[in-house]
């Protein structure tokens, strides 16, 4: 047999816990300490996080390292720690109000399988603060914020942990003898692991109620709740299951592609460019083909794109800028060319026709009724013009079409983008639209 | 050479990748959302992991342990986010945690126009916590500064051991251009200061100066570490001692402050003989770019400078580029927040006019020629 290198994962130094007498705290600290002892681990590779609360006046009695943050958030540290080095022993230490205000993060560290090691120190109140109940204060419980009995009931902590799918979780008193053999327990869980510690706040909590011993343990009676062992489904820890998830699923990224400039262009100035339609139709993918079509004739190129939250319904609409020059303002106050594809277009953009110019040409729907506007009207039968192209490439082969009666740059380039950017099979159907656009073109009508 | 065509988050997830990035946490808001996919997409490739919090006070608690773990951490969201991050940024200064915080700023307050832009979130970012402690925030107006600035981010937090802010917006965030970022040169890569190996004891606040940075170790590493929420000493223990907490935050404030002239990123684009000065940054300074092409081409000299660091303010750079001026114009995307510098920095009897606008649309050249008086 080895002799026993820790003695204790304490320090003295700073003198003894500062907790009121008989305060449940103590005796759960002191648990902890003989849980490490019994343990062995590297005080370096343990760390103890607290947060606000008299409870989480303890981590620095440790001589592991500590982490001591914001009221209810230790979970969160504690995490973090773990994700970024697993080979961590991360031990959360709070209360019952910390439990309270943390209350998602108490749920959700079940729910994911961080393997931490999180104490409750739960005395039904707020020490800290005076006394106020918490989450867990009995019903009738008397405390400074219910002097007439708490008319809340209290939250079964350790079958929320379980509900939230917490692999390890127990439920004892500071009286119990095998406090530091359950918290060892737990400590070795390779996923999370929760123990709810039931105490005593000698300050408050306890005259205020005559809550002793004994009473506790009928307390604890009374509810009904799982006592002991409540949850013991161990399966994987989250950084071995992110680890597992990600090797099994990982795509192939796709490679970078550049755009080296290889064609000509007419564009002489800033211009802007606005392709409204609805949602579902590719506005956005075809309007970054058209851009990037752009990038390879030489220009310059900008996009934002207009769309509900709701993304697949009612209109979409993008705006995009082509120049020569390096584009400093991004907004298009004058379009010079404006492609009209469907009503929820219209819908969106009624105002910004009604005042476009005349240098504006506006393509649009054959049976669009279009509000007063100077621009330059081409009336184009969208809806024979997705027959042929085929529904989801209408916008590309109305951009086509846009493209070869603007001579903005050659089609050969927004094909380029097409092939460059596009699967195989996609960029052959949006070839075929970009033909489909190009020939509609020389058909279409001018308004009078 | 060659170019893509990419949004402003994408540059930003790929700026702080560049740097060394490998651990990122943060909460769902547009318009900040797309470095959460771009990241998760990228950094586990890496070795790094990407985790979506519950909330935003979980992503800046994942992002403060990981980051005292070790690893170079980035958050992203808005606005409505940074109200929910406000406790924990409080506690990175404390706990001098380095941390790059990514705010793609949309139109507020509140919900407001959650898809539209605005740059609102200026001065809430320089007061976002109690006492008064500078911060550093830079903004980045294009698409290829976005991704530098980013990196530059990385190298400022770690060298200080402070959060560092990238100020986006919604317009740099989420509007696409071409942009070649693999021709952008950086500077080289600044890691914390690690703490000597074979010391008896590790001092998590220790400087000798006030100015000093301390040197690092991390969790699970050679030392005994330790982090605290509370006041402290250099030892990160609690202390309640007035002398001792004071020095500790005169510290904090001074690490940053005289590295204030390192830290004062800009562009100058002064004109001799000009008596207008536009000071603008983000978005809005690249309406201010077009509107003064326009103001020149009628012979009027201006000059401008365009602030890429917000916070801490480059003082002397604003102060030189006032000299000889009669008018200063300060366009933003807020209701005058900015100005409020330039106001306390401008010598009396300097016209300021301010071009100000929050309606969810861009300040256009137009506006600040005519409310300017550049014409
Ligand atoms: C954000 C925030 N809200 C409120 C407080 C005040 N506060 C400090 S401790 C505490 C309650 C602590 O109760 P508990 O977690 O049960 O710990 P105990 O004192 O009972 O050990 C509160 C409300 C705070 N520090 N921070
Ligand atoms: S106030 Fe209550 S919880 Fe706090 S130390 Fe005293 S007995 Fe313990
Ligand atoms: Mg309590």
């Amino acid at each position: 047999m080895t002799a026993t290198e820790y003695k204790s994962y304490m320090t003295d130094k700073i003198g003894p816990l500062p907790f009121c007498a008989g305060c449940g705290h103590t005796t759960l600290i002191h648990a902890l300490d003989k849980a490490l002892v019994k343990l062995q681990p590297d005080p370096k590779n343990v760390v103890i996080v607290t947060d606000i609360g008299c409870i989480g006046l303890s981590d620095r009695y440790f001589t592991t390292n500590a982490f001591h943050g914001l009221h209810g958030r230790s979970i969160t540290y504690a995490c973090g720690l773990k994700l970024a080095k697993p080979e961590l022993t991360v031990i959360a230490l709070m209360g019952d109000g910390a439990a309270g205000i943390g209350g998602t993060h108490f749920l959700n560290v079940a729910r994911r399988n961080i393997g931490i090691t999180l104490l409750i120190g739960n005395n039904f109140n707020y020490g800290m603060t005076g006394g106020q109940h918490s989450v867990t204060t009995p019903s009738g419980g008397i405390t400074s914020t219910t002097p007439w009995g708490n008319p809340e009931g209290p939250m079964d902590l350790c079958g929320t942990a379980a509900a939230a799918g917490g692999a390890w979780v127990y439920r004892t008193t500071s009286f119990d003898k095998d406090l530091p053999d359950i918290i060892a327990q737990a400590i070795e869980q390779p996923g999370y692991a929760f123990v709810d510690v039931w105490e005593l706040c000698t300050a408050y909590y306890m005259p205020r109620n005559k809550l002793r011993k004994q009473e506790l343990f009928e307390l604890m009676e009374s509810y009904g709740f799982k006592t002991g062992l409540v949850a013991d489904k161990p399966r994987l820890e989250y950084s071995d299951n992110y680890r597992q998830a990600y090797e099994a699923g990982k795509g192939v990224l796709k490679p970078r592609i550049l755009i080296e400039p290889k064609f000509d262009n007419k564009v002489d100035h800033q211009t802007g460019i606005i392709i409204a339609g609805s949602a579902g139709q590719k506005i956005k993918s075809a309007a970054t083909l058209f851009a990037e079509g752009g990038i390879f004739a030489g220009l310059k190129a900008a996009q934002k794109d207009d769309y509900p939250i709701t993304v697949q319904t009612g209109h979409s609409v993008a705006e995009i800028i082509l120049s020569p020059e390096r584009i400093d303002y991004t907004g298009i106050e004058s379009p010079e060319y404006f492609v009209l594809i469907s009503e929820d277009g219209l819908k969106r953009t009624r105002a910004k026709i009604a005042s476009l110019p005349e240098t504006c040409i506006l393509y649009a729907d054959n049976d669009i009724e279009l509000p007063e506007t100077k621009a330059q009207i081409r009336r184009i039968p969208f809806k024979d013009l997705a027959k042929e192209a085929g529904k989801l490439s209408l916008s590309t082969a109305a951009i086509a079409l846009m493209l070869a009666d603007s001579e903005l740059y050659p089609i050969e380039a927004f094909e380029t983008a097409i092939s460059t950017f596009q699967s195989p099979k996609i960029a052959e159907i949006n070839i075929k639209a970009v033909s489909a656009g190009v020939k509609a073109t020389s058909e279409s009508t001018t308004a009078g | 050479m060659g170019f893509e065509f990419i949004e402003g988050n994408e540059a930003i997830a790929r700026g702080a990748i560049a740097a060394g990035c490998d651990f990122y946490a943060s909460y769902p808001i547009t318009p900040a959302s797309s470095i959460l996919h771009f990241m998760n997409e990228h950094v586990p490739e890496a070795g790094g992991l990407v985790i979506q919090a519950e909330d935003e006070i979980a992503s800046m608690g994942f992002c403060l342990g990981a980051s005292m773990a070790g690893r170079k951490v980035l958050t992203a969201t808005s606005g409505p986010g940074i109200s929910l991050y406000s406790e924990n940024i409080g506690l990175a200064i404390m706990g001098e945690t380095p941390l790059v915080i990514v705010n793609i700023q949309r139109q507020g307050p509140a919900t407001g126009s959650a898809t539209k832009g605005a740059e609102g979130d200026i001065q809430f970012t320089r007061w976002v916590t109690s006492g008064g402690l500078p911060v550093i925030a830079l903004s980045p107006a294009t698409v290829e500064e976005a991704y530098k600035l980013t990196y530059i981010a990385f190298n400022f937090s770690e060298w200080l051991r402070t959060p560092v802010f990238i100020m986006g917006s919604k317009e740099t965030g989420v509007t696409k251009e071409a942009a070649d970022l693999e021709s952008i040169e950086l500077p080289p890569r600044i890691d914390r200061k690690r703490v000597k190996s074979g010391l008896d004891e590790y001092l998590p606040h220790q400087f000798d100066s006030i100015e000093e940075v301390p040197a690092f170790s991390e969790f699970g590493g050679e030392y005994i570490a330790r982090y605290t929420t509370s006041t402290h000493d250099k030892t990160a223990y609690l202390v309640t001692k007035p002398d001792v907490i004071q020095h500790m935050l005169d510290h904090y404030a001074a690490k940053i402050d005289s590295a204030v002239d390192e830290l004062s990123l800009y562009k100058a684009d002064y004109q001799d003989g000009a008596d207008t000065l536009v000071i603008s940054y983000g978005i809005t300074s690249r309406s201010v770019e077009v509107a003064i092409r326009k103001a020149r081409e009628q012979g009027r000299k201006i000059s401008s400078l365009v602030l890429q660091t917000l916070w801490p303010v480059p003082e002397k750079v604003i102060k030189a580029a006032m000299n000889g001026i009669k008018k200063i114009v300060v366009p933003e995307m807020n209701m005058g927040q900015y100005l409020i510098e330039i106001e306390r920095l401008a010598p009396p009897g300097i016209d300021i006019v301010p071009v100000l606008k929050m309606n969810t649309t861009l300040v256009t050249p137009d506006e600040i020629i005519n409310e300017g008086g550049l014409l």
